[in-house]
């Protein structure tokens, strides 16, 4: 290995675990500092291997792997940090900054790893830190909803090991780069189900909205960003061109819609919109079979769009977040009028709405229109047009419904809300204000993002021709007439829309039906033997059910009840102390000691 | 606050900016008719960009393949697409929610989980 490769990762992680003995006064411009010097990093990194360590004799790891790939992912997210912390610059706690910083160094891990052992490292980095983002809200739905999300996370996590390891068994080779996705094997599909969790992809997707609705109003913004993006990295690296993804895709770009429909909480409704926008982007995995013109384009419009869609929905969430963290309601049928009160909010929120609607001139315009026209170009014109439907949903949703039922339609809002509510301080709108240029800039001036993508392509792609500007102007605004003409029939209803969720928050109680009802019936219709026939072989038998039932059966269900129920207690006991502060301390110093470890060795 | 100004200006003239909205729906829905008309006047120039096009419509059998066949010859699809599409989102989705599971509907009450 190169003496002197510094990871951009370790940068957030040595910057996280100085962070309290920083003094307050100078906390900010640590704050700033980090992530600029993390971002420098990353922009002067030449492409090449580095960081190779051997591990044992078999097995090596690559913790720099930087090509153009790489690179556009390594970009967007460094920015992302830079404006996510610029966001949060006021939140006094250390414990937030290093869980969010952790959190990043995780993500930006696993997408300069070159083997599949060191992605699995990051990406259980980024499970874990990312659970402090909802903890840290410190209420008793975000911790909830906090295990709920590590435990989901954590089976995706058992997943992929095991998908890694039957890979490792087959080919021999951990080198984490395409697998065969013409003929997968099982460890191809344990690969593709760990990182399809991450990604959020139907039916494992009911994690995003439970969390994201959930965590604290700066957490948040960092985790929309993050997972999912740095799992369709994964995908496009690893299984580019795998064709469950397409319809997969599809499904997801029209789910999220239909539920943001149905949804209140404004954050919900964006975190079914993170579903929908990576909905497309998965269908771009799909399409990107790259011995075709049409796959080279779905692969850079998958990497196009995960760079404007970290930016607009950055943005949304900082949008929403600042609503609830000045006035603490994230619900419309709370909220409405605040224009009044907070103008340069909503200004900001509408950048970010049009720019995930697609609106010429706005990023989402030149990203997501790669993909559809891949879509078209690849044949499978349901694709094309079923994505063309989502986009009229994504406007009718993102671009319409939240900035009109926060800032505009009925007040809700009690008179405290009302009080409370005014533009935030200076940080949050500079941060805001930033996303919302690059929203901007993108959209207006191409060859800022379309230089970084990786592929070459025989024709370079230019969405600004007069039938792509028609096609997507009558879209939009007759969609918007829809929503004018059908307000009633949108108005928000204090309701929450249940989700696949439910077959882990409601499953405790099911399970134990299941388990008590056949146990039961076999315990009666032993009584029933035992009572007519009265044979001594029958009794013995009758007699041995019995105590198995009693000792084994009854001892395991409630002994595991018990131990559940033990262990809930213990957790929220230390839950209301500083068990989670503790916690992220440790894991940063973990993780850094790990880093130096490796490259000092 | 000016932006706060300039928001209640458009709102005290709401009729106005109605009407003017629905000016603009019209001017679109013009050029889109003449961005056609024109373009099949120019079938020759058009041949070339719409290459993967006149292959999907040699083969215009099954569904997408006559909606992609009406989408580049008809004027004013995309505006009927997207109102249309508005329509089936906002209808499928509350038919979503009301959907039963059972002894409630997937629109719940916000107390459901019991937090």
């Amino acid at each position: 290995m190169s003496d002197l490769w510094i990871h951009p990762s370790l940068i957030f992680l040595i910057g996280a675990v100085l962070l309290p003995l920083v003094p307050q006064a100078a906390r900010k411009g640590w704050l700033l500092l980090i992530p600029i010097l993390a971002f420098a990093r990353i922009v002067t990194m030449n492409s090449g291997t580095f960081g190779e360590i051997h591990f044992t004799k078999e097995i090596a790891l690559t913790f720099g792997r930087v090509d153009p790939l790489s690179q556009v992912f390594g970009y967007i997210m460094g920015l992302m940090a830079i404006i996510g912390t610029l966001y949060g610059l006021h939140v006094k706690r250390a414990a937030e900054h290093i869980a969010a910083w952790t959190y990043v160094a995780g993500s930006i891990g696993a997408l300069y790893a070159g083997d599949f052992i060191t992605l699995f490292l990051f990406w259980e980095v980024m499970a874990i830190a990312s659970t402090f983002l909802i903890w840290f809200r410190k209420s008793s739905r975000s911790g909830a909803a906090g295990y709920r999300y590590l435990l989901v996370h954590m089976a995706g996590g058992v997943a992929l090991l095991a998908g890694i390891m039957l890979t490792y068994r087959a080919t021999g080779s951990l080198a984490f780069n395409a697998l065969d996705v013409l003929s997968p094997t099982a460890g191809t599909w344990l690969i593709t189900i760990g990182f399809l969790l991450n990604a959020a992809v139907p039916p494992l997707h009911a994690w995003l909205p439970d969390a994201y609705g959930e965590a604290t109003f700066n957490g948040s913004v960092f985790m929309c960003a993050f997972t999912t993006k740095t799992a369709v990295y994964a995908l496009l690296r690893g299984v580019p061109g795998f064709d469950i993804l397409i319809p997969l895709g599809v499904i997801m770009a029209l789910y999220g819609v239909v539920y943001a429909v149905l949804e209140n909480d404004s954050r919900r409704l964006l975190a079914y919109h993170v579903i929908s926008q990576v909905g497309y982007m998965v269908a771009g995995v799909g399409l990107a079979k790259l011995d075709t013109d049409f796959g080279r384009l779905a692969f850079n419009g998958v990497c196009a769009h995960a760079f404007a869609h970290i930016l607009y929905k950055g943005l949304l969430f900082m949008g929403c977040g600042t609503v609830l963290h000045q006035t603490g309601e994230s619900k419309f049928t709370e909220l409405g009028g605040l224009y009044k009160k907070m103008p340069l909010t909503f200004i900001l929120t509408l950048i970010g709405g049009l720019s995930i609607s697609a609106f010429p001139l706005f990023s989402g315009f030149v990203s997501k229109s790669m993909i559809v026209q891949a879509g078209f170009d690849s044949h499978m014109l349901w694709v094309g047009f079923l994505l063309m439907l989502a986009s009229a949903g994504t406007f009718l949703h993102t671009g319409l419904k939240v900035p009109y039922y926060i800032f505009f339609g009925k007040n809700n809002c009690k008179p405290a809300t009302w009080e409370k509510a005014k533009d935030p301080v200076w940080n949050m709108t500079l941060a805001m204000g930033i996303a919302a240029f690059l929203c901007i800039f993108i959209g207006s001036y191409t060859p800022y993002l379309y230089d970084k993508l990786p592929q070459t392509l025989a024709h370079p792609y230019q969405p600004y021709n007069t039938n792509h500007v028609m096609e997507t102007l009558q879209i939009l605004l007759f969609t918007a007439l829809g929503f004018f003409l059908m307000l009633k029939k949108l108005t928000p209803e204090a309701k929450i829309s249940l989700d696949l969720d439910i077959l882990w928050r409601k499953g405790g109680p099911a399970f134990l039906w299941l388990a008590k009802k056949p146990i039961q019936a076999v315990d009666t219709f032993v009584g029933e033997i035992y009572n007519a026939g009265g044979l001594i072989p029958l009794m013995r038998t009758s007699r041995l059910v019995g105590v198995f039932d009693s000792a084994v059966i009854d001892g395991i269900v409630d002994g595991f009840a018990t131990g559940v129920r033990n262990f809930g207690a213990r957790l929220r006991g230390a839950q209301r102390g500083a068990l989670q502060q503790n916690l992220t301390a440790a894991f940063g110093l973990s993780a850094l000691l790990l880093l130096a470890y490796l490259f000092i060795f | 606050m000016n932006l706060v100004r300039f928001i209640d200006f458009l709102r005290d003239r709401l009729g106005l900016v109605i009407k003017v909205s629905i000016g603009l729906l019209a001017l679109l829905v013009v050029a889109d008719i003449a961005r056609v008309l024109l373009s099949h006047g120019h079938a020759a120039a058009a041949t070339e960009h719409a290459a993967p096009a006149a292959h999907a419509a040699e083969a215009a059998h099954g569904f997408w393949a006559q909606l992609y066949h009406i989408a580049e010859t008809i004027p004013v699809f995309w505006s009927v697409f997207g109102f249309i599409a508005c329509a089936i989102i906002v209808y499928v989705s509350k038919w979503y929610g009301h959907l039963k599971v059972g002894r409630t509907e997937i629109m719940a009450r916000e107390d459901f989980y019991n937090e």
